[in-house]
């Protein structure tokens, strides 16, 4: 075999698995991209319930309800709230007035059902994304950590 | 005053890093062996200087020197030593001094090894290695200083974080670290080449034992992640695809198959560039998970807080190395025109579809880690990209990878026959066969694809010990090579790995419940009885204790104890989950919040196999270290190298 022709297999065979690759990763990504909102684009957005999206905000202060293994709170953007139902254990970190992530879809009673509520190793972290959405309602106090 | 003495040490090998990456360029390429033989020193100056200030820190965090501002955000006199020591690196700072002093340690192991290189060779890998050492010390020197001090002392720390208190992630950054910064060993001998213009036999025996030390680090690091990760965020699971976790696996992909086309150079002659090139990237993809969890670019489960400046200035030095590197590469790797001629069909063929596969995997995993990047730069949308992603990409990737691995091995060098080669695995796969079968119907007849993975698992392990078989056929194992006898041992425990990674993710069963002591429910076959609530006291925090009485056919089978502990100083709950194993599953417990009037909401799991996960990686890395034991490849090897040029090896 001339290196030439060894060349072209190895071309071809790169170009084959490379072309796989792109038609697994572009159908993944449209099935599987997680959007993330504000409390405010929720409002503004008018999300069905099999749309599964990445809701962040603040966790309202004194809006923490346990009841056995369901959890309920309110996020918020300080502008805009929304309700949020949990059943499960939450993160070690989630705190009334901290920053929280939480994956679910909305309800059709316009609560949030979050199948999973994102832990952070740091107290101090503010979601990039939370810091943004709280900015952009205006709200943001730039020493507020 | 010792803190000082540190600071003066890190300057001074700044100095002398900045003296080592620049004389002994000089000299190799005027052949000046004055200068050459200064790197040398100078690598072994600037290691004992590194070892200086990280001994200052070090002695700051165990005497609680409350004056160093590092010490004071990151420890706290009350915590045990053990934490105390890992408090070092616990932190931004610290882990970044821990990087420097292993990149200089690793430097002034060529120097020291290195004796056999053409000197040329070595000076300009010493050379390669403190210019990466400029940019680290550069950047601790500068954005982040550990020993810089605060007045008036506090009395006492802020504490090191809770979670990170725990003897899995004392030891994950140090090994994981050990496999990055192996790594750049490797890219110093590649940008070397490029400068010499020649790479050979020789040169790919050097890099390959550098290459497998540092995967071997970095697939114990990793593992040690993972597991850390699996019984601290009690969550049941191993691998959640953040981020940060995909910024170690990806030079860990890169790496692999780096250290598969080294071998096609050393024993063919052939692949040169293009392992030159893979050596290359490896290093930068380990840069590049540096900057993204130094950064906090993207969003993860494990982010810190972060200072988008030292983000920047890693971006500039990634951007610089691989960038660099590259520019190198594309200017001189045309001059090096590989040699030994294969069939598609061979042991190199082989070869190539592995480093093929292994880069389209590296390629998804970099798409899905950064796309949320792109799409926020380019539209503005945030979105995450999850574990469907890389399940849909991902593991299907894997199947022809796993597939291909068994049979690579029955493949003569040069030219072989595919057919014969699967003949020989007929038992492997009628087992594998029949695994999947039984898989699919006593276990879980639900998932197909599980049982299909399952199949895959056994593939691995039994046409792996396959390969060991044949060879056993003409020899001892006391004749067999180290080399061989390793990839059978690695290619075998990524069956187990995968194994255990199927069975706990597809497998297992879960269930979560509010119980108040007294209180009794029935899992998957036990009992599981809540005994008690108490309160513990712990060196440094509270903790809530739960007493479950796990039994099965009414005769005790276990206790488990998870706990909630309060860290005091930090006002932060953890919860410390409770593992029984067996070995061939875990039972596992965590303790949620609760109160007596409520109850205590208990989440249990049984995880089938888990344990093998964390076995196989270790079983992988000894693989490596099995391998790197093997005589031809021990350190110093190429003794014919003070001759100029070595003689090509002739085809085995």
């Amino acid at each position: 075999m001339t290196p030439k022709r060894r060349r072209l297999w190895l071309l071809i065979g790169s170009l084959g698995t490379l072309g796989v690759a792109a038609a697994l990763v572009l159908s993944a990504l449209n099935d599987n991209l997680v959007f993330f909102y504000s409390p405010t684009q929720v409002a503004e957005k008018s999300l069905g319930p099999d749309r599964r999206f990445r809701l962040g905000g603040l966790v309202e202060a004194g809006s923490v309800q346990k009841d056995g293994q369901v959890v309920r709170f309110t996020v918020t953007d300080t502008n805009k709230t929304i309700a949020v139902v949990y059943r499960g254990i939450l993160p070690d970190l989630f705190r009334e007035g901290q920053g929280v992530i939480a994956e679910g879809a909305l309800g059709s009673d316009g609560v949030f059902a979050a199948r999973e509520v994102l832990a952070k190793h740091d107290e101090n972290y503010m979601p990039p994304e939370v810091a943004k959405a709280i900015k952009e309602a205006g709200q943001w106090k730039e020493d507020k950590k | 005053m010792i803190p000082e003495l540190g600071h003066f040490a890190l300057i001074l090998a700044l100095a002398v890093a900045l003296v080592q990456g620049t004389l002994p360029l000089i000299g190799a390429s005027r052949n000046d062996d004055r200068l050459m033989a200064l790197g040398r020193t100078a690598a072994l100056t600037q290691a004992f200087l590194v070892i200086l200030a990280f001994g200052a820190l070090t002695q700051a965090y165990v005497t609680s020197d409350f004056s160093v501002a590092n010490v004071v955000a990151n420890s706290h006199s009350a915590k045990p030593l053990l934490y105390k020591i890992s408090g070092v690196w616990g932190n931004h700072e610290g882990s970044m001094l821990l990087w420097a002093l292993i990149l200089a340690l690793f430097g002034a192991a060529v120097a020291v090894f290195g004796a056999g290189l053409p000197d040329t060779l070595r000076s300009r890998v010493l050379a390669i290695q403190a210019l990466i050492g400029v940019g680290f010390l550069a950047f601790l020197l500068f954005t982040s200083n550990p020993f810089e001090r605060v007045f008036p002392a506090p009395a006492d720390g802020n504490g090191l974080n809770p979670l990170l208190q725990d003897p899995g992630l004392a030891f994950h950054p140090p090994l994981l670290y050990l496999g990055y910064v192996g790594f750049s060993v490797t890219y110093a001998f590649a940008v070397a080449a490029l400068l010499e213009g020649r790479v050979d036999a020789a040169w790919a025996r050097w890099v390959r034992p550098w290459t497998l030390a540092a995967w071997c680090f970095l697939t114990l690091g990793i593992a040690l992640g993972s597991w850390w990760a699996y019984y601290i965020l009690g969550w049941g699971g191993f691998w959640f695809w953040d981020p940060v976790e995909n910024a170690s696996l990806m030079p860990w992909l890169a790496g692999t198959a780096l250290l598969h086309s080294a071998i096609v150079v050393e024993k063919r002659d052939a692949l040169k560039s293009w392992t030159v090139l893979l050596a290359i990237l490896a290093f930068s993809l380990s840069l590049l998970g540096t900057f993204l969890v130094r950064s906090g670019v993207l969003t993860s489960v494990h982010a810190f807080a972060q200072d988008p400046a030292r983000g920047l200035y890693i971006l500039g030095f990634l951007l610089t190395v691989t960038g660099g590197g590259l520019a190198l590469y594309a200017w001189r790797a045309p001059q090096l025109q590989g040699g030994g001629l294969f069939q598609p069909v061979s042991r190199e063929g082989g070869l190539i579809l592995n480093n093929l596969l292994l880069c389209t995997l590296t390629v998804t995993v970099l798409l899905g880690t950064l796309y949320p990047l792109f799409l926020d730069l380019l539209t503005g949308d945030k979105v995450s990209v999850g574990p469907p992603f890389f399940n849909a990409t991902f593991v299907p990737l894997c199947a022809p990878l796993f597939a291909a691995l068994c049979v690579g091995p029955f493949l003569g060098w040069k030219r072989a026959e595919l057919w014969p080669a699967l003949m020989r695995l007929r038992v492997a796969f009628i087992v594998a066969v029949a695994a999947a079968l039984v898989a699919m119907t006593t276990i879980d007849s639900r998932s197909t694809l599980a049982a299909l993975a399952f199949g895959f698992g056994v593939w691995l392990i039994v046409g792996s010990l396959w390969a060991l078989a044949d060879r056993l056929k003409q020899g001892t194992l006391r004749t067999t090579p180290r080399a061989t006898l390793g990839m059978v041992i690695a290619h075998a425990s990524l069956g187990i790995v995968v194994l255990g990674s199927v069975a706990t993710s597809a497998w297992h069963t879960e269930v979560m419940q509010t119980m108040k002591p007294g209180d009794r429910i029935s899992f998957a076959g036990y009992a599981v009885q809540l005994d008690k609530i108490e309160q513990v006291q712990g060196p440094n925090y509270v903790a809530e204790r739960a007493t479950l009485n796990v039994t099965v056919g009414g005769k005790p089978y276990t206790v488990l104890q998870p706990e909630r502990r309060l860290f005091t100083v930090q006002r932060r709950q953890v919860a410390e989950t409770a593992i029984q194993t067996n070995f061939l599953r875990d039972f596992y417990a965590t303790l949620g919040e609760g109160d007596p009037s409520q109850g205590w909401v208990i989440r249990l799991y049984l995880n089938p196999l888990a344990p093998w996960i964390w076995l196989g990686a270790a079983f992988m890395a000894f693989g490596g270290f099995v391998s790197l034991s093997d005589r031809r490849l021990r350190i110093g090897a190429p003794r014919s190298s003070k001759t100029r040029r070595p003689t090509p090896q002739p085809a085995e």
